[in-house]
């Protein structure tokens, strides 16, 4: 297992080429599952109590779809651009894949930015993390999907610097798939959000 | 890299904080469990002292509150689980012939995640007052912030919980893809498929604990509103959350109690396990029938009709596959050369307890009924049958059990006979009256009774068998000190075991097997035994054997979480100091904690362990104690 790597050529999918890679992509399908549920827990909440506004604005008054479409847009494009990382490195073009992986950061910041610009309008429009159980459940809901995209940023950035550095290898190969599982997991964690916080909210 | 690197060997204290090793692991599991477990068993004589009398005036009110509080949250989460954990991280890897867990790593930093969580959630005690909510902490009686314990219970049990998911997606991996060549999946020992069922439990149970105490967190120090009425929260949604958490919560607690009864009782009557695979369906089924029945915690909350009678039904559902195993083990035992030691007692005495507490969780789960039994000390004498005669019975019974495959010594039988004697009738002169003062009337988390209303023998009764669980306890950790303090001798085989673990040295070498043994059915050392050999096939040639490396970040990532809680807790507290509210009240303190731990996580990412080598000449200076 190790000889490969020393001899400079590496297996057709080197995420899987060792133990450690695959249980590191197991275990992380099953941490995505963990998180499955959390998320799920979240929406449970904020649909339980998305229509409690005793006082504040309500969803309909205050969400712009046309701004949020933009921030989807931008998220499901990042998670193409993370794919054709994951297929630069399967082709062992490890230039490719960073730049790929560079364009996820950096339309993953995108976002962050319009989210925080989104959440400072509301603020200025009343709808506040303690002005109603709709906001509390709102702000913690898509707050949570936001620091996981912080996360993420910061993850596949810090991932980037070690490709740089360590080159692609099969101890670094399983960290580039789980980091890409990971911002899957998030986009699709945003379709959801997209749907039921955004949708719902301005035409339920 | 296939090279050896030249790796820091440490010893003494540093050697424990450091250790990734998974028997040291599940040592470390035992010993914090075991504290925790008797600060628990303190807390339970100080109810029983109190009850013992009508008008008791020793602990009233808010510090009986706490004392219940604390005494049902640590003996869940801070004595129980870490128990299991502890006998998941001894013994799994050396059922399914794995030389280590997949993520040595993570399961360290599992580890010490509890432990701090346990810690800041005592440390309460002295900080203030511990929580008083109920160790099922329903608000509006937990947003109440006029008190800080609840603050600990949040924080306490967020860290702990961390710690708890990341030790179950280790086992699911582990067993998944570390089992020896021909461990099939239906060739797994019972013990290592509930701790595998247990860990799915807690993989999809956790994360919803996780979001209650966030939101609980929330609310408390954020002035969030999700169960706020007034800002149009919902007190009901703590209730669903608690529970769809809290049900699979003591299956988790259950599951490997049914595993480790599973092979002491196919040990001791010397036969195969009765109806393997109906053992192992029967174990699924309970696992997924325990997400579908959290509302029976729920139903005097008023849901309705509907909803109680669907959860009732599925609630009386898992009856069918615990009746199996009931069966099975009788099964297994009938015709059987049963030996009588410490460890089979507590299998066999398991038995007819835990059908009791089942008994009454059939009863529970009829709701008209229920509407009788609710916050009764009915509840309390059903759920105290089936967690501890049915987990603890289950824990003590793998303690005597697996003892000598952990420390190499035997455990004294007499001491141990003791223990379960006294154990055991304690128990049951504990908690078998109670189901009838809760029938009588008697509520349960409520401090006193009044004389004259015939609750006076049933309590005192109940509170001298506490003294004699006491006391049997007494004699469990004395037996671990006369053992400690005899030579290590114990045979690689003292039971003339089943299972993998009992193939190699007591205890078990750092590497576990020399080489990976080739299984060739159910029961693969019985089996090879039968065959008239005496050690397993390997199915590897003897080579050099990779090791992770110690570290001490998984230690410091659970230090910063520590502090971070602390700096959360306190962050609006009216200090004297001003140094100290600025610090806390600028979320610096917080700060600095979530710093530390993002740090270690980003020096784990970046310095590749490449981990060390144990070298075939070193396998033959080692391997020869059998």
């Amino acid at each position: 297992m190790a000889n490969v790597h020393d001899m400079g050529t590496l297996p057709a999918e080197p995420e899987k080429a060792t133990l450690e890679g695959k249980n590191k992509i197991l275990g992380f399908w099953l941490f995505l599952g963990g998180e499955m549920v959390l998320f799920g827990t979240l929406f449970a909440s904020f649909i339980a109590l998305r229509n409690s506004v005793p006082e504040g604005p309500t969803g309909d008054q205050i969400f712009k779809l046309g701004m949020v479409a933009v921030a989807t847009f931008i998220l499901l494009t990042s998670s193409l651009t993370s794919v054709m990382a994951m297929m630069a490195m399967h082709r062992q073009q490890v230039k490719k894949m960073l730049t790929w992986l560079w364009v996820t950061v950096v339309l993953g910041l995108a976002f962050l930015g319009l989210e925080i610009y989104e959440f400072v309008e509301y603020v200025h429009e009343g709808h506040t993390f303690t002005s109603s159980a709709f906001g509390t459940s709102f702000y913690t809901l898509v707050g949570f999907h936001g620091a996981h995209v912080a996360f993420g940023v910061c993850w596949i950035a810090l991932l980037c610097i070690q490709g740089m550095k360590k080159g692609l290898t099969v101890v670094t190969a399983p960290k580039f798939y789980v980091a890409s599982l990971y911002w899957h997991f998030i986009d699709v964690v945003w379709v959801f959000i997209f749907s039921v916080v955004y949708l719902l909210g301005k035409a339920g | 890299m296939a090279h050896s690197h030249a790796v820091k060997r440490y010893s003494g204290l540093m050697d424990w904080l450091t250790t990734v090793d998974h028997k040291k692991i599940g040592i470390l599991y035992f010993l914090a469990g075991g504290i925790f477990f008797l600060i628990g068993g303190l807390e339970a004589l100080l109810i029983r002292i109190q009850l013992m009398f009508p008008d008791n005036q020793i602990f009233i009110g808010g510090t009986y509150n706490q004392i219940l509080t604390m005494h049902g949250t640590t003996m869940i989460f801070l004595a129980a689980m870490p128990l299991l954990f502890g006998f998941m991280n001894a013994i799994v890897p050396l059922q399914i012939g794995a030389r280590d867990v997949a993520f040595p790593f993570l399961n360290s930093l599992g580890f010490w995640l509890f432990v701090f969580g346990g810690l800041l959630l005592n440390l309460s005690w002295f900080l203030g007052g511990a929580p008083d909510a109920g160790w099922t902490a329903y608000a509006p009686l937990s947003s109440d912030t006029s008190l800080r314990g609840v603050d600990f219970y949040a924080m306490g049990l967020q860290i702990a919980g961390l710690g708890t998911l990341i030790g179950g997606i280790n086992f699911l991996v582990t067993i998944i893809n570390m089992r020896a060549p021909g461990m099939t999946f239906m060739r797994m020992p019972m013990f290592t498929w509930t701790s595998f069922v247990t860990s799915v439990l807690i993989l999809f149970a956790f994360p919803a604990v996780t979001v209650g105490l966030v939101e609980l967190t929330f609310d408390r120090l954020f002035d969030g509103n999700f169960f706020n009425v007034s800002k149009g929260g919902n007190e009901v949604l703590w209730e669903h959350i608690f529970w769809i958490f809290g049900h699979p919560e003591v299956y988790i607690l259950i599951l490997p109690a049914f595993g480790i009864i599973s092979e002491v009782v196919s040990t001791f009557s010397r036969k195969r396990l009765f109806g393997y695979s109906s053992m192992v369906f029967a174990t699924l089924l309970i696992g997924f029938l325990s997400f579908m029945v959290w509302v029976h915690h729920m139903f005097t909350t008023g849901l309705g009709p509907v909803a109680n009678g669907i959860f009732a039904v599925a609630t009386m559902a898992i009856a069918v596959p615990t009746g199996i195993k009931i069966f099975n083990w009788l099964f297994t035992m009938w015709g059987g050369q049963i030996i009588f030691n410490s460890s089979n007692l507590w299998a066999i005495a398991f038995i007819p307890t835990f059908v009791m507490g089942g008994m009454t969780g059939v009863m529970l789960a009829v709701p008209p009924a229920d509407f009788q039994y609710h916050d009764s000390y009915f509840v309390v004498a059903h759920f105290h049958y089936v967690i501890v005669g049915g987990l603890i019975f289950g824990i003590f019974s793998g303690f005597y059990y697996w003892w000598p495959k952990m420390f190499g010594r035997m455990l004294h039988e007499g001491l141990g006979q003791l223990n379960f004697w006294t154990f055991m009738i304690g128990f049951h002169l504990t908690f078998f009256p109670q189901h009838f003062l809760g029938l009588m009337g008697m509520p349960r988390r409520v401090f006193t009774y009044e004389t004259g209303v015939q609750l006076e023998m049933g309590n005192m009764a109940s509170s001298i068998g506490a003294f004699l669980m006491g006391i049997g306890t007494i004699a469990f950790v004395l037996n671990i000190i006369i053992t400690a303090l005899k030579p290590k001798n114990a045979p690689a085989d003292p039971w003339d075991g089943r299972s993998l673990e009992w193939s190699i040295p007591s205890p078990a070498p750092e590497y576990n097997f020399k080489q990976t043994p080739l299984v060739r059915g159910l029961d693969a050392f019985w089996k090879e035994k039968r065959a008239g050999n005496k050690e397993m096939t390997p199915a590897e040639p003897i080579g050099s054997i990779h090791m992770p490396s110690p570290t001490i970040l998984p230690f410091f990532m659970s230090v910063g979480l520590f502090i971070a809680g602390f700096g959360f807790m306190y962050a609006k507290y009216d200090f004297e100091n001003g140094l100290l509210a600025t610090l806390f009240g600028n979320h610096i303190i917080a700060i600095i904690g979530l710093v530390i731990t993002f740090l270690c996580m980003f020096l784990r990412s970046v310095y590749d362990d490449h981990g060390w080598h144990i070298e075939p000449e070193e396998l033959e200076d080692k391997g020869v104690k059998a």
